[in-house]
């Protein structure tokens, strides 16, 4: 087994990069259940009034929409990480 | 060329390929045969995975779904592609730092537990057999279908195709075929969408013309097809009318579900770092998503067509008579899958809703006698291109996509039962001391073995083949995702609160499932009626998997509170999976 924690400077850095990993992971878990649950299931009622290609945006995000967020997340959150790594020095 | 001749040629042509690459691509290590030799780059291991994941439900059955019941079955396309998001984030670039072959290895290893490790030996290879078998026998449906030979006949030559590239190259000929596969499947599925979309709406992109006006009405096109639905007594197509709770968990359990497929998970082991295990998550989600957004549109359109198709004088008219059907309909009604009955002797197609109270008095004005076609979901994707008139080629290149859909995933699954048979059990367990080339072969020889038992059981489906979404995904989200999980976020969880968590989600789920759809789905050996009146808060069999999930990860965490914490090295182990740095070299290719 290699040990990953060898190139931080101390046990300090090493969950200063964690905490900073796991914020942004919750944040991205909020966005991700608002477009999903939130703006496709459950708050469709509220959005009824904003009209879109024949139905309204509700709808939308459960067949389209949530899936073009998932998206954009992953790669927001994939290059986030990759300067989150270089600062802290633990990229390969 | 008849169509015949031109479905044997493109099929035939697919499968000189993918034979192709299984020689090219042969495995030579261990590493090679389960991890591809971890030099596999992260776009084409998105094509994989997109090719992996999409099954013969996603390219056959989904948009059948979907065009059934309109908005209500979102929930597929949520919860099949929200679960990339979990992976990217929660699992796949931590696994792959981890860097050894299987997800139950990192279970075994992370709880240094042999019985957290056989206990997730047998989780997974539940799940995956539930799953395989479903592909198997869209093989023998889809040959039987395009090529005129018998099922089972269609179901040795795909088990054949696959036997040689899946035990000669591993997980490196399974990965490069799955991307030739996943290429034939999405041009077969976005021809016949893009021109379906163009003849309704005159929109290219199939995604834009759902939310386009329909030309013929110049009324938008979800509005034409709500009106048209509604006519003839169905539920309204983009009106929201089951239990939203059930709604929530069904996705739920379908996203942490897919996050927690053994066989999904394990092609990220296959990439060289973990940043681009990260992006790889994001490229296969780009793939997937390209059939994700065009089967809503493939759904709402086929509906329209098929409803336009059946009442051309308008909903409340009588339908076409039946001698002047078009051509499209005769071809599938000799498969089965639409069915004419005419029970009120007019020699007229009547299709309506025939299940609806409301509607009866109308129906009974009209002399209707009840719904006379009887239409199965996989049509409005089968079907397309006739529906459209589009050439035979494009016939032949669905009936290669269905196969290449349901090849390609039966052979991820495969790997990840003979892996878990020849790295867990063998290797991990029954002869620890055998040497690397034993190993490669006891890998390739639980690849043939996985592949004769799937045959035989798509040849005699069991009961439970039915319930891929109940079992394979309630167990995959009760009882796999959360240990993986929490075996990389908490350093607290020990070996004792694993197996309790495991054990307790995955039988509460199973328990729940068994009691709705009958004890190991044996007909009529089921507690109660499986309806929304007789659930549990109204939570369907279907959606369980979620409760279970929460059932596990209460579980563990009593019980780890209760006893004593991780060794020292276990938890410096979690440290070393949370940052990339470190991860094992990859060989080139």
């Amino acid at each position: 087994m290699t040990k990953g924690g060898q190139a931080l400077s101390g046990e300090k850095s090493a969950t200063a990069y964690w905490s900073a990993n796991v914020r942004l992971i919750l944040w991205n878990l909020v966005i991700w259940a608002l477009v999903s649950f939130g703006f496709g299931i459950v708050l469709r009622p509220m959005l009824s009034g904003i009209a879109i290609g024949g139905t309204d945006l509700g709808f939308w995000f459960a067949q389209q929409g949530s899936i073009f967020v998932f998206l954009v997340q992953i790669f927001v959150y994939a290059l986030m990480m990759n300067k989150l790594d270089a600062e802290y020095g633990v990229e390969e | 060329m008849d169509q015949y001749t031109l479905n044997l040629l493109v099929v035939g042509a697919s499968f000189a390929l993918y034979i192709g690459i299984a020689i090219w691509a042969r495995a030579g290590s261990t590493s090679e045969f389960y991890a591809a030799g971890r030099g596999v780059h992260p776009v084409m291991n998105g094509m994989a995975t997109g090719a992996d994941w999409m099954s013969a439900a996603s390219f056959i059955s989904m948009a059948g779904l979907i065009s059934a019941v309109g908005y209500d079955n979102s929930t597929y396309l949520m919860g099949w592609t929200g679960g990339y998001v979990l992976l990217a984030m929660l699992l796949a670039p931590y696994l792959r730092k981890f860097g050894k072959y299987t997800v139950p290895e990192f279970i075994g290893d992370r709880f240094y537990s042999n019985t957290a490790r056989m206990v997730a030996v047998i989780c997974l290879i539940v799940a995956s057999v539930t799953y395989v078998i479903g592909q198997m026998t869209g093989v023998g449906v889809a040959f039987a279908r395009f090529l005129e030979v018998d099922k089972a006949t269609g179901l040795y030559i795909g088990a054949t195709i696959v036997f040689m590239y899946a035990v000669l190259g591993g997980m490196k000929g399974i990965t490069y075929t799955q991307v030739a596969q996943y290429c034939v499947l999405i041009l077969a599925y976005s021809i016949p969408a893009i021109f379906i979309s163009l003849q309704l709406t005159g929109v290219f992109l199939p995604q834009i013309g759902l939310f386009s006006e329909h030309t013929a009405s110049a009324q938008p096109l979800l509005v034409k097809l709500d009106q048209i639905v509604t006519d003839l007594g169905f539920a309204s197509y983009t009106g929201h009318h089951q239990s939203t709770l059930n709604m929530v968990l069904f996705t739920m359990s379908l996203m942490i579900g897919t996050a927690g497929l053994p066989h999904v998970i394990v092609r990220f082991f296959t990439v060289p770092k973990v940043a681009d295990a990260r992006f790889s998550a994001g490229w296969a989600l780009v793939f997937i998503a390209l059939l994700y957004t065009t089967a809503p549109a493939v759904g709402a359109m086929a509906r329209l067509n098929l409803l336009n198709t059946i009442s051309d004088n308008g909903a409340q008219a009588d339908g076409i008579t039946y001698e002047a059907r078009p051509d499209w309909m005769k071809n599938w009604e000799v498969t089965g899958l639409l069915k004419f009955e005419d029970k009120n002797g007019d020699g007229r197609i009547q299709y309506y809703n025939d299940k609806s109270e409301a509607f009866k008095a109308t129906a009974e004005a009209n002399g209707w006698a009840g719904s006379e076609l009887t239409v199965n979901n996989d049509i409005m994707v089968l079907a397309n291109p006739e529906i459209a008139n589009l050439p035979g080629w494009v016939v032949a290149l669905v009936a290669a996509g269905g196969l290449a859909a349901a090849l390609s995933t039966a052979a991820g699954l495969l790997l990840a039962i003979s892996s878990a048979i020849s790295h867990d059990v063998i290797k991990g367990s029954l002869n620890p001391g055998i040497s690397e080339k034993g190993e490669l072969l006891a890998a390739r020889i639980s690849m043939g073995v996985a592949i004769v038992v799937a045959t035989y059981l798509g040849l005699n489906p069991p009961g439970f083949a039915a319930q891929t979404v109940a079992l394979a995904f309630g167990i995959a989200a009760a009882s796999l995702f959360p240990v993986l999980m929490m075996g990389i976020f908490s350093k607290r969880i020990n070996n004792a609160g694993a197996v309790a968590g495991m054990l307790s989600g995955l039988i509460f789920t199973l328990v729940y499932i068994f009691v709705y759809k009958g004890w190991f789905f044996i007909p009529e050996t089921n507690q109660l009626p499986d309806n929304a009146a007789n659930w549990v808060f109204g939570i369907s069999p279907l959606s369980i998997g979620t409760v279970g999930a929460l059932v596990n990860f209460g579980a563990a965490y009593l019980v780890s509170s209760m006893t004593k914490e991780p060794p020292v090295e276990i938890q410096t182990l979690v440290e070393s999976v949370r940052v990339p740095r470190g991860a094992n070299k990859a060989v080139a290719h």
